[in-house]
């Protein structure tokens, strides 16, 4: 579990029921609908995300979390509904003047450019640049300076993000792993008022995951607003100040880690009964043969036999 | 002992000229193992998957299934011997709809459709209630689904499968590594490069470590998941359950 933070104790006292209330919300939503053809993909009756949280929204597949993500980022639009960010009306505005006014997300299928460089990627996240303006595009000390500027924080935020050794490689050579960790330091470049994380650790291995994760707990402290949708608990759980829970369209509970994750509709729809039971998750049987014992300096050509593992390994169980 | 079924040796191969992912990386499957493969990202462990599947160019080393020389052999020959591959993104038709995108892994056999949907259907039951369902309506779990589904459609004897819990829910994510132990207890041989290292170690017989495009360490799950130098350099400390 983790410290207390400014946002937590904030919303210490606020009831853990949907649609709930909260003391400084950035993001109101007020019955957002989007059904394809007949199916309800989002139907949100009333949601407040607090000002400075880190709010995690989580939920089953398909229970339309990136739906809502595209709605409110103007990337898809409503049936009906309405929402207000930082008090200025988002509905029908187009998702680059979305990006504009603060709020920026990331994808859950990553978007870089393949044939431009990791830096080049990052640089293009920057808004406002003079460089590309016609007329004062044609005059280099206009955009200078500004270009070095961004630079310099693209820069940062790669080395940051552990990226820097990669800078002047093209997208398109990236893994999987590290094309999350470029979206993810590109939504930075903006300096945004609250971030979108769309699954930003899945495809990233669990080291580099945590401290990952520490730079999105920082991000409150420089004034950011975190919602982020993430399947792994141990992260939610780590990182969250509040909670939203979807499910088949509808926030089905919200609250701080501790209450959520005891709430009996959530483990239900979402975490699963049986997810704490290690004991299912055994290699299936093989024929008898000499264990392997050692971990070896590999390479290694052939190998002999197997062990067979069976039984729960208590000293693995999940808390 | 004779061969494995599955062996690749010392492969070295990348993308771009003069620049190699695998600098010399040694796997082997036997049948009806199921192998897993762990790595920091870039280690190159959907690269060698993507190597044993010909869509990256093995520069030297080889790669041999039942002892015949498979070596950057097409994917679609490969298919027809019996190796199925599922990649980590853009693995579906999003404009077909599931039953079509089942198809699809089929077209070297399309008479057996009726009988291998029926089978496919058994392990994945959504894919058979929403059959006419356009794939591109799918949600990041289900795609997964379909995706392993069509895969299997050709009843394959080793199939490769990169990261298949990426973006599920912790129940689906459970759901995805006890479908590919199923898949592997009918005899079909596995490897499978995950994120999920627990899990992956788990259910897997024997697992690679991969680190900067070669073998770091090998050794079976269960050994691999207690490894004190594993946990620093890959595991971390958040998946060392408290």
């Amino acid at each position: 579990m983790r410290e207390p933070t400014p946002a937590s104790t904030a919303l210490a006292d606020v009831a853990p029921e949907p649609g709930v209330a909260k003391p400084d919300p950035i993001l109101v939503v007020d019955g957002v609908r989007r059904s394809f053809g007949g199916l309800t993909a989002v139907d949100v009756e009333h949601l407040e995300l607090q000002r400075g949280a880190i709010t995690s929204l989580i939920g089953p597949n398909g229970a339309g979390k990136t739906t809502f993500f595209n709605l409110m980022t103007g990337f898809d639009q409503p049936n009906a509904g309405t929402w207000q960010f930082a008090g200025d009306d988002l509905a029908g505005v187009p998702a680059h003047r979305v990006a504009r006014s603060g709020m920026v997300r990331t994808f859950q299928l990553t978007k870089a450019l393949t044939r431009l460089t990791v830096l080049e990627n990052m640089k293009l996240g920057a808004t406002q640049q003079r460089g590309e303006r016609m007329l004062t595009s044609l005059w280099p000390p206009a955009w200078k300076a500004q270009e070095r500027a961004i630079e310099e924080r693209a820069d940062e935020l790669l080395v940051r993000f552990k990226m820097d050794h990669m800078r002047d490689e093209l997208g398109g050579t990236l893994s999987g792993g590290q094309r999350k960790l470029l979206e993810m330091a590109r939504a930075l470049m903006v300096e945004p008022v609250m971030v979108m994380l769309d699954e930003p650790m899945a495809g990233v291995n669990p080291a580099l995951t945590q401290s990952l994760l520490q730079h999105v707990k920082d991000l409150p402290s420089f004034g950011m607003t975190v919602l982020f949708v993430e399947h792994d608990m141990d992260v939610v759980m780590d990182i969250s100040d509040w909670i939203v829970v979807m499910a088949q369209g509808q926030i089905i509970a919200e609250g701080p880690p501790d209450v959520v994750s005891k709430d009996p509709a959530v483990i239900t729809a979402y975490i699963g009964e049986e997810h704490g039971d290690e004991s299912r998750f055994t290699p299936v049987p093989r024929g008898a043969g000499a264990p392997v014992a050692v971990i070896e300096e590999a390479p290694v050509d052939t190998h002999e036999g197997e062990d067979e593992h069976s039984g729960p390994h208590a000293e693995e169980r999940e808390p | 002992m004779s061969e494995p079924l599955l062996i690749a040796e010392d492969v070295t191969a990348g993308y771009l000229p003069g620049i190699d992912i695998l600098t010399g990386c040694t796997l082997t499957l036997d049948e009806g193992e199921f192998v897993g493969i762990i790595g920091p990202n870039g280690a190159g462990k959907s690269t060698l998957l993507k190597s044993l599947f010909g869509l990256v160019d093995i520069r030297s080393g080889s790669v041999r299934l039942r002892g015949e020389d498979i070596t950057n052999l097409a994917a679609n020959r490969l298919v027809s011997k019996g190796v199925g591959y599922v990649p980590q993104t853009k693995n579906i038709f999003p404009s077909l709809s599931i039953e079509e995108n089942l198809e699809m892994g089929l077209y070297l056999a399309p008479k057996a459709f009726k009988e291998r949907f029926a089978h496919v259907a058994e392990l994945f039951p959504l894919l058979g209630a929403r059959r006419k369902q356009r794939a591109g309506a799918l949600s990041g779990g289900e795609r997964q689904m379909v995706a392993m589904g069509r895969a299997l459609m050709m009843q394959p004897s080793v199939l490769l499968l990169d990261e298949p819990s990426a973006g599920l829910s912790p129940a689906l994510q459970d759901e995805a590594f006890l479908r590919a132990r199923d898949i592997n207890a009918t005899g079909v041989s596995i490897v499978m490069v995950e994120q999920n290292a627990r899990r992956c170690l788990q259910i897997c017989h024997r697992g690679y470590v991969l680190d900067q495009g070669r073998n770091a360490y090998t050794g079976s799950g269960r050994h691999l998941l207690t490894d004190p130098k594993v946990i620093e350099l890959y595991l971390g400390t958040l998946a060392k359950a408290p």
